[in-house]
């Protein structure tokens, strides 16, 4: 067990405080100060963690963010899967993106579904030079005649295309009255737009407002006949079957769900959309823009939702079942009690080899917060957390519903600032990306991927929680961690054994 | 409810039980799915040769293609030198990119940073960006040297690397005499190995050529030293290392040049090494003086290499040398340019290669592959497929050129087993399905993305290229090199004998040829 644990709060609070001073000598005195603005220690009470968020990366510090374009077609738009997304631009972007995000989905790859192709203009010298506008056009022809069976296509803009100044609004409204209104949606997600992938979010939210939902209007589509208990699952990007994995659970409840927010999504899902009862949000943080819109243009009400864990799954799904008649409700309670001998028994299973652990995390989107409660169950404690591109909403959530007092809160942490925090709290276990992975597991810290799931997941749902569970058993418990250290290196710690 | 505490059930097995399998059933109705008929039509007609004619007409798009960006492989050769830290200037979510993409290949650590210019930068220029990433790239993470690359976004704009590294270096982000050599590497022209190309090159004209104009050019004073350059290599670790273990056994003296094999294979023992080996700025510098370079890869060293050839030394390019024949050219040639001789145990090495090709060519004999991948590497894998007498029917490059394409044909035209070959430059990995669909083969060799092409044509992939995402620790082993041949060698059969127990192992249908010896 970590030493933290031992540590009245007072002691972690000045303890962080003092690593947060610390850490930020490394600076030039300009970055001190900037960097200082975003790393705080959380104060319990308090409305928000004290950090400012969503601005600029600063140069040279080895930021863990991405780009717009990441957020959208990476995020928001790729998961879309009968439709046909072009990485427009050089080669790279799409290249690094491909297949990488495991959004799962059903479907006849490369006929009538297309996620885990990799399209793209493939921009030479000659496209920045005369422009990319006539090599779009053309693009788009070959993709209709080589994938019939597509539903619509999107333009995802790289870096160069709001450079060299191309019009492909203008191409996607002529290409689309040449195809018979073909759905085809320019996105302008130029990944020098904004300060992380969360400018891609909204920009990609607001291209499905500007050129779904207003091309078709309210009352167009579907042909289903709707009913009370319509619900849309927006934000869920079905990573390793996060989406299906919450899908049944809404479904034995007794609601319907008639699209998902964009894990193996189709147009259809988000063109239906409109006549849903309640939008219900898992990422508040990818797509807020497009539930408020959709509150304010058709009156649909949205809640926020969490999956992680028992907990927070039991709160959610009454939550839910809120905005709906008894008939939902019982039908909340039924699947609570349902799955209630799962979680006992994963939790008699994997507490008692969890109990007591720390575990620091880094991650986007909505996993800084929600995931501290499925952590909690297993006994874990969360004692750092941040947000690659959190805005203050997200901050403000965090401190209200999720951290702990003398939580380490760090926003847009770069590697510097990471590997010192975990050099110096000594987490039994660090969660975050790729990037950070194989960093601090040769300094013998058990990781795991929480964007990803380590290749691992679903971890939503019940279903989800005896996997997530496992994963973390596994990464912390791992034999692998003892032999780090060569046995005629290993010289004890006595503080810290003494601590246990 | 399938899922239990006790047999935790992953994604593979969770969802295929019938509650998932009922709900995604209720799903399609909401998705306005095509006609299953029409599905099965445009999907065997994607099989066909009118198809295939379609796709090979293709003028604007790009499909699944077999190669990444110049500053990928910027990043990679620059983190071959000691204490470098790659600078990409541009936009952030590049790096972000390169470093996700080079670490789940080599499942290590990427150290890269950017200089994270955004909508101001693009209208004002990044001189900001570079000063400020400078200065604190330098302090956080004391780097011996800052390589600079660009991302498309800083070459679109126009920014001048020399002129900034130079303003910066007059506001005092870094010291006077601090190396920080750059290179242009516009993501919109050539590929990854052009911007392994462009980076290695700049580095070498920075120690060479008096450091952009802060330092007298360097002198060369002929020693008897080799250079060699591996070129942009997915199998870096395992194959630096026999190179050197070949170096030494001949006792040539050598500098590998943008040795990156230790920084993408560090132990795990409680350190986190972010530099770690790599060639050091002295080895670079004094490389000048070498009396020849050799570079293992002809494609990714078309600038390197006439650059160093017009420092005086002599240049020899490889193309990705795999197998008997290729392996005793490029010992011979090493053993020419050092004056020193190929010892008994190389020779014994190679030995132990023939000797194994001639226990098991019978299974390899005749096959047919089809290879895609780096344009040297296919050339490579095509000359050690011939050696087998396995019969190469498509190499494709999608970042060959004209010339490649002229030497591979030449290749094949040399050999009985390369008659029936076609040599695709420019190609992607969708004209490849094309091609598995109307000319069959028996194997496919290329890198992870293949599992799409084999599970699309049901030809068996063996893995070999860059990236390998899917499948671990290949990287580790060599496959250049007698020994790294036999890994290769291994590699094929392994595939080949998995490929015929899968279609004997049926119980009582076909397993009379279920054979416990082959």
């Amino acid at each position: 067990m970590s030493l933290v644990t031992t540590q009245s709060a007072a002691e972690i609070r000045a303890r962080n405080k003092e690593l947060i001073e610390e850490t930020l000598k490394v600076y030039p005195e300009k970055t001190a100060k900037r960097r200082a603005k975003h790393l705080n220690v959380h104060e319990s009470g308090k409305s928000d963690c004290g950090v400012k968020s969503n601005l600029k990366s600063i140069p040279g510090v080895m930021t863990i963010r991405g780009c717009a374009y990441a957020g959208s077609k990476g995020v928001v738009w790729g998961p879309i899967k009968d439709m046909v997304h072009i990485s427009h631009g050089p080669v790279g972007c799409g290249q690094y993106s491909w297949g990488s995000r495991r959004n799962y989905y059903v479907g006849t790859t490369g006929i009538d579904t297309f996620v885990t192709l990799q399209l793209t203009s493939d921009f030479q010298e000659k496209d920045i030079v005369f422009g990319g506008d006539k090599k779009l056009i053309k693009l788009i022809d070959e993709i209709q005649e080589l994938f019939p069976l597509n539903n619509g296509i999107t333009i995802q803009s790289e870096c160069p295309i709001g450079l060299i100044g191309d019009d492909i609004e203008a191409v996607s409204r002529a290409k689309s009255n040449e195809y018979d209104g073909k759905t085809i949606v320019p996105v302008r997600c130029e990944g020098f737009r904004g300060v992380s992938q969360s400018l891609g979010h909204h920009i990609a939210n607001d291209a499905v407002r500007d050129w779904i939902f207003d091309k078709n209007g309210p009352d167009s589509k579907p042909e289903f006949e709707s009913t009370p208990y319509d619900v849309a699952i927006i934000g869920d990007y079905n990573i390793g079957g996060d989406a299906w994995s919450s899908r049944i659970l809404l479904e034995e409840m007794g609601l319907r769900v008639i699209a998902q927010w964009s894990g193996d999504g189709s147009l259809a899902e988000l063109e239906a959309t409109p006549k849903a009862k309640l939008n219900i949000l898992h990422c508040y943080r990818s797509m807020n823009y497009i539930s408020r819109h959709m509150e304010e243009k058709f009156g649909i009400p949205w809640c926020e939702y969490n999956f992680f864990g028992p907990s927070k799954i039991a709160e959610s799904l009454r939550k839910i079942a809120s905005f709906f008649d008894d008939k939902i409700k019982e039908g909340a309670e039924r699947v609570i009690e349902k799955y209630q001998p799962l979680v006992n028994a994963v939790i008699a299973k994997y507490r008692p080899r969890l109990q007591g652990k720390t575990v620091m995390l880094f991650v986007g989107g909505l996993r800084p917060r929600h995931v501290i409660g499925a952590y909690e169950d297993l006994g874990m404690e969360v004692i750092g957390t941040g947000y690659e591109f959190g805005h203050n909403d997200d901050y403000q959530r965090t401190a209200q519903h999720y951290v702990k007092d003398s939580t380490l809160i760090y926003d847009d942490l770069n590697g510097y600032e990471f590997e010192r925090f975990v050099e110096k709290l000594q987490p039994d276990l660090v969660g975050s990306g790729i990037k950070e992975k194989y960093v601090f597991q040769k300094m013998g810290v058990p990781f795991r991927q929480m964007h990803s799931w380590d290749y691992s997941g679903p971890y939503h749902g019940y279903d989800g929680f005896a996997i997530f569970a496992r994963d973390m058993d596994m990464a912390v418990n791992s034999p692998i961690w003892k032999k780090v250290k060569a046995p005629w290196k290993d010289v004890p710690k006595p503080k810290l054994l003494a601590a246990e | 409810m399938a899922q239990s505490a006790e047999h935790v059930l992953d994604h593979f097995e969770l969802f295929r039980g019938p509650e998932y399998q009922q709900m995604l059933a209720k799903k399609k109705a909401f998705e306005n799915p095509r006609d299953p008929a029409e599905v099965e039509r445009v999907k065997e007609w994607t099989k066909t040769p009118e198809y295939r004619e379609k796709n090979f007409a293709r003028e604007a798009l790009t499909i699944n293609p077999a190669k990444a960006c110049q500053p990928l492989g910027a990043v990679f050769a620059s983190v071959g030198f000691e204490g470098t830290l790659p600078f990409v200037h541009g936009s952030q979510g590049c790096v972000a990119y390169y470093r996700s993409h080079l670490s789940r290949h080599f499942k290590e650590p990427s150290s890269c940073v950017s200089s994270s210019m955004t909508e101001d930068a693009a209208v004002f220029g990044g001189l900001n960006n570079m000063v400020d990433g400078l200065a604190n790239s330098y302090n956080m993470y004391k780097p011996k040297m800052i390589a600079v690359s660009t991302t498309c976004m800083a070459e679109v704009i126009g920014d001048d690397l020399n002129a900034f590294i130079k303003t910066s270096k007059e506001k005092g982000a870094v010291p006077a005499d601090f190396d920080v050599p750059f290179a242009h590497t516009p993501a919109f022209v050539g590929s990854h190995i052009t911007g392994y190309d462009n980076a290695l090159k700049g580095i070498l004209e920075h120690f060479w050529d008096g450091k952009a104009g802060t330092a007298p050019k360097l002198e060369r004073k002929p020693n008897d030293k080799v250079n060699f350059i591996g070129g942009f290599d997915g199998y870096t670790v395992g194959n630096l290392r026999e190179i050197k273990r070949i170096l030494e056994l001949m006792g040539v003296e050598y500098t590998i040049l943008a040795d990156n094999s230790e920084v993408f294979d560090t132990p795990t023992d409680g350190e986190f090494r972010m530099y770690d080996g790599g060639t050091t700025l002295d080895e670079a510098a004094n490389a000048v003086h070498a009396k020849g370079t050799i570079s293992m890869q002809q494609w990714s060293t078309e600038k390197t290499l006439p650059f160093i050839a017009d420092h005086g030394q002599d240049v020899l390019a490889f193309n990705y040398p795999m197998g008997v024949s290729a392996t005793d050219d490029f010992l011979m040639a090493l053993s020419l340019l050092s004056g020193k001789g190929i010892p008994e145990e190389l020779a014994r090495e190679r030995g132990r290669l023939v000797d194994a090709m001639t226990d098991s060519s019978a299974h390899i004999h005749g096959k047919k592959f089809a290879i895609y991948g780096d344009p040297d590497l296919c050339y490579g894998l095509a000359a050690f497929l011939l050696e087998l007498g396995a019969e190469p029917i498509h190499v494709l490059s999608t970042n060959g050129n004209k010339a490649w394409e002229e030497k591979t044909k030449a290749l094949l035209a040399g050999s009985t087993f390369g008659q029936d070959c076609n040599v695709y430059p420019g190609r992607d990995l969708w004209h490849m399905r094309s091609l598995l669909f109307t000319e069959p083969v028996d194997y496919l060799i290329g890198n992870t993305y293949g599992k799409y092409l084999e599970r699309d044509t049901g030809t068996p992939l063996i893995r070999i290229g860059f990236p390998v995402f899917d499948r671990h620790h290949h990287h580790r082993s060599p496959v250049w090199g007698y020994q790294g041949g036999m890994n290769v060698l291994v590699k094929i059969l392994d595939k080949i004998f998995d490929e015929i127990d899968k279609k004997t192992s049926l119980l009582g249908k076909t397993d009379y040829s279920f054979d416990i010896i082959r």
